[in-house]
């Protein structure tokens, strides 16, 4: 069966299982062996923007939603995580030489002298579990039900979108007793007892990145392929024909938004214990506009794509800042340019344009040289 | 590697026949230098740190892009000043200095990404670094974690002492207590309006300023805040009209300083006539350039070095500094703490006799440095360092004229008791 949106969306045939394998392999296999563990560390974090890039390819290349706030679900989810985190870190102990101990450093600093209330639940693993998804997905619900119910779209649901980046970032930076300001939440040492931070923990942590990624596609793809897959695309191409076939879009819409806010809030928290701290540059808008554009330069219209495309941003966003360290910014903008003036559809779409065709000629060669056999030996 | 940094337009050659010029005062003060073969690399280096026979690897982190750049740009002239200088007269136990940059661009976890390679990849055995206090604690569990050394050079709020920094800057102690005193005793100061940026060095600069305002017996008549970027300052500026406080006692930073001295001349409060006084202690003259001399003269501000001071190390170093990065640069208080790095790991290595990070760390306390431009300073067991308070008052061209400095050398106090 074909998919309404392209061809490598048949996931469950044959093309789709061979995407996932090798996309699977490369992450679980050819990366760590190629790479040492402080290189690995870094792709691990180039992976959690990969959780927001297949959000976006959900909502924005199926759904035609275009969120410029992903940093937001990102920002929770990694601050959700982050204050579970900072709490085991800041026991009586390590905090002794504070005026009030037991409590986060960034609270004492701001002569806070006891823990909020709304922190007090953060202690409990679970709970921070649930959180972590549920907290932003919440969050993208009302965002969604008060614009979607109200049809707001498009152009304006982007510039929303962005106006909550900002506002959430003012609200980080401005609320610094609870929230560690502009600083972020430091520091963070131990999961339930366990040091995050030794060269075997990254390790580990890496390989709970990349299978909690392999997760969200085959999740992605899942939708993808139904029938609610279907609906989207075509509310993207055609939102007042399904509308007046009966279909109640805005419920579709908040839907697949708040599932892209619970797939970049999976991304946060496991960069918050990837990398140790999280921060409110992720909140805001540039680092928003930046996850859209790691999906535009792998395709929006692909979860493969996102997946590669926020891998290949980000490594070359540092290997130009190591060889240039005052021009690399303009390689960037180079890099970005070229990917949009010469392949719109990202690097899925040059893919599926140049590589796709010569790869499918080669393989009905060699299914044809066989049969060409067999006929001959029935011949015989 | 230094060959390979964009935006090098001199000749190495040059630059270092320069640079040996510049640090012949230097070289005879600091003696012979000593020799590679006298300390041989195996006994140097027992930790796997970038030495070789001839060379050693240091890293420079700073923001060369972004919002920060405008700052940082200054440390790190001063830092590849320092190496130039170290290397003409000698390098450290006898090893040249080799550099590698990298660009925080303004982003923290680019900082601690950053610090990481530097500690993991290159090895470096010491890193120059980190301008705001966000940058500092991205990368200070990198530095805690890998056992590297960083040497930062901006005043800041304190609270802090870890034994893998050196701050070369001040702690806000030691930069507000004695303006505080003098603005008090010269000036018969008795209220104060105090406004900052939000974020912590503000508020806790501005904590400790309340807490000494007030066990002199004074007024504090506003405290306030405002986001950073903020441009608006026409409520706060009528607040002042309206609460006549003597002195204005301001912590804003970047681009809000442009507009917030603008601001103050156009609602016609002339710094100049002290009336109210402006007390600061985030405007070097780096930020001059960008506020104008003509908006800023007559204002006060409270560092430990003036690209003004008059002696005579400070005049070598300015006119290095000229010769290496162009006439028209200005030298802020920032930009000297980042020159001193360089020399105090340089003295540490040497007293320690090794690159390892720990004997360093141990050889650090009580190291002293009477080449600095500043005068004279010395590392105090909690790795901040000594130093002199000065109270300048800015001049039309964008200069500060030295009006006070304190006799004796400020403690450093990271956690100042009774103002917490």
């Amino acid at each position: 069966m074909q998919s309404p949106m392209h061809s490598d969306s048949t996931f469950f045939s044959r093309q789709g299982w061979l995407s996932f394998v090798v996309l699977a392999a490369i992450l679980l296999l050819v990366l760590p062996a190629a790479f040492d563990i402080f290189r690995l560390n870094l792709i691990g974090k180039y992976l959690t923007y990969a959780f927001v890039a297949l959000g976006l390819v959900l909502c924005w290349g199926m759904g035609g939603i275009l969120s410029l706030g992903q940093g937001i679900f990102f920002g929770l989810g990694g601050y959700c995580m982050a204050m579970f985190l900072k709490l085991e870190a800041s026991t009586p102990e390590a905090t002794k030489i504070q005026s009030t101990p037991g409590i986060p450093d960034f609270m004492d600093w701001n002569q806070l002298t006891e823990l909020p209330v709304w922190w007090q639940p953060f202690h409990s693993f679970g709970f921070t579990l649930v959180a972590i998804i549920a907290v932003p997905a919440l969050f993208a619900f009302v965002i969604g039900a008060a614009m979607f119910k109200r049809r707001v779209g498009g152009v304006y649901f982007a510039i929303i979108t962005q106006a909550v980046a900002a506002i959430m970032t003012i609200l980080i930076i401005g609320q610094q007793g609870y929230t560690g300001g502009v600083n972020g939440i430091t520091d963070l040492r131990t999961l339930l007892g366990w040091d995050i931070r030794t060269d075997d923990a990254k390790l580990i942590l890496y390989f709970v990145c990349a299978a909690l990624l392999l997760g969200c596609v085959l999740l992605a793809q899942a939708i993808n392929i139904s029938k609610f897959g279907r609906l989207l695309v075509a509310m993207r191409d055609r939102e007042d024909r399904v509308r007046f076939s009966g279909y109640d879009v805005s419920n579709f819409k908040i839907f697949i938004f708040c599932l892209a806010a619970a797939f970049s809030a999976i991304g946060g928290a496991m960069f918050t214990l990837q990398v140790g701290f999280m921060s409110p540059s992720f909140v805001g808008i540039v680092p928003s506009i930046e996850m859209v554009i790691f999906c535009a330069v792998g395709g929006r219209l692909s979860l493969f794509g996102a997946v590669y495309g926020a891998l290949i941003v980000n490594a070359a966003k540092t290997s130009f800042s190591e060889s240039f360290p005052e021009l690399w910014l303009f390689a960037m903008g180079g890099l970005f340019i070229a990917v949009v003036m010469a392949f719109p559809n990202g690097l899925a779409g040059l893919y599926r344009e140049h590589a796709e065709p010569w790869l499918r000629r080669l393989l009905k060669r060699s299914v044809a040289r066989p049969a060409v056999a067999a006929a001959a030996n029935t011949a015989n | 590697m230094r060959d390979d940094v964009p935006g090098n337009t001199l000749s190495v050659s040059r630059r270092t026949l320069l640079a040996g010029i510049a640090s012949l005062p230097v070289l005879a003060m600091m003696g012979q230098p000593l020799l590679a073969s006298d300390y041989p690399t195996a006994t140097v280096n027992t930790t796997g740190l970038a030495v070789t026979d001839d060379t050693v690897k240091v890293g420079i982190l700073h923001s060369v892009t972004g919002t920060m750049a405008i700052s940082e740009t200054g440390s790190v002239q001063a830092e590849k000043l320092a190496i130039e200088q170290i290397n003409a007269a000698g390098g450290v136990l006898g090893r040249k200095i080799e550099f590698i940059q990298e660009d925080g661009a303004s982003d923290w976890p680019t900082f601690a990404e950053k610090a990481k390679k530097l500690l993991v990849q290159d090895k470096a055995a010491a890193v120059f670094g980190c301008w705001t206090s966000a940058s500092r604690k991205a990368v200070l569990p990198v530095f805690e974690q890998y056992n590297g050394m960083l040497y930062y050079p901006t005043f800041y709020e304190g609270l802090e002492e870890s034994p893998n920094v050196i701050y070369t800057g001040q702690e806000a102690t030691q930069q507000i207590l004695a303006g505080i005193d003098w603005v008090v005793k010269e000036k018969g100061a008795k209220s104060f309006y105090l406004l900052g940026s939000d974020y912590i060095w503000p508020r806790t600069s501005n904590k400790i300023a309340r807490k000494h305002i007030e066990k002199l017996g004074l007024e504090v008549v506003g405290e306030e805040y405002y986001p950073l970027g903020h441009t608006q300052f026409n409520s706060v500026i009528n607040k002042i009209k309206l609460r006549k406080p003597d002195v204005i006692y301001a912590i804003v930073v970047g681009g809000s300083n442009v507009a917030f001295y603008k601001q103050l001349k156009a609602a016609g409060i002339d710094l100049a006539k002290e009336k109210p006084l402006l007390l600061t202690i985030s405007v070097t003259e780096d930020e001059i350039l960008g506020i104008g001399g003509e908006n800023m003269a007559g204002a006060y501000a409270m560092m430990k070095y003036f690209q003004s001071l008059d002696n005579d190390n400070n005049k070598a170093f300015v006119e290095a500094f000229k010769k290496m990065w162009g006439d028209n640069i200005v030298i802020g208080d920032v930009t000297q703490a980042a020159y001193l790095g360089p020399w105090l790991w340089k003295a540490a290595v040497e007293k320690a006799g090794s690159f390892d990070i720990d004997k360093v760390k141990a050889a650090s306390p009580g190291i002293e440095l009477t080449t600095a431009p500043e005068g004279y300073v010395k590392i105090h067991d909690n790795h901040h360092l000594w130093s002199k308070a000065r109270v300048g008052r800015a001049k039309l061209d964008g200069q500060y004229e030295v009006v006070y400095e304190t006799s004796d050398l400020m403690e450093p106090d990271p956690f100042p008791e009774g103002y917490q």
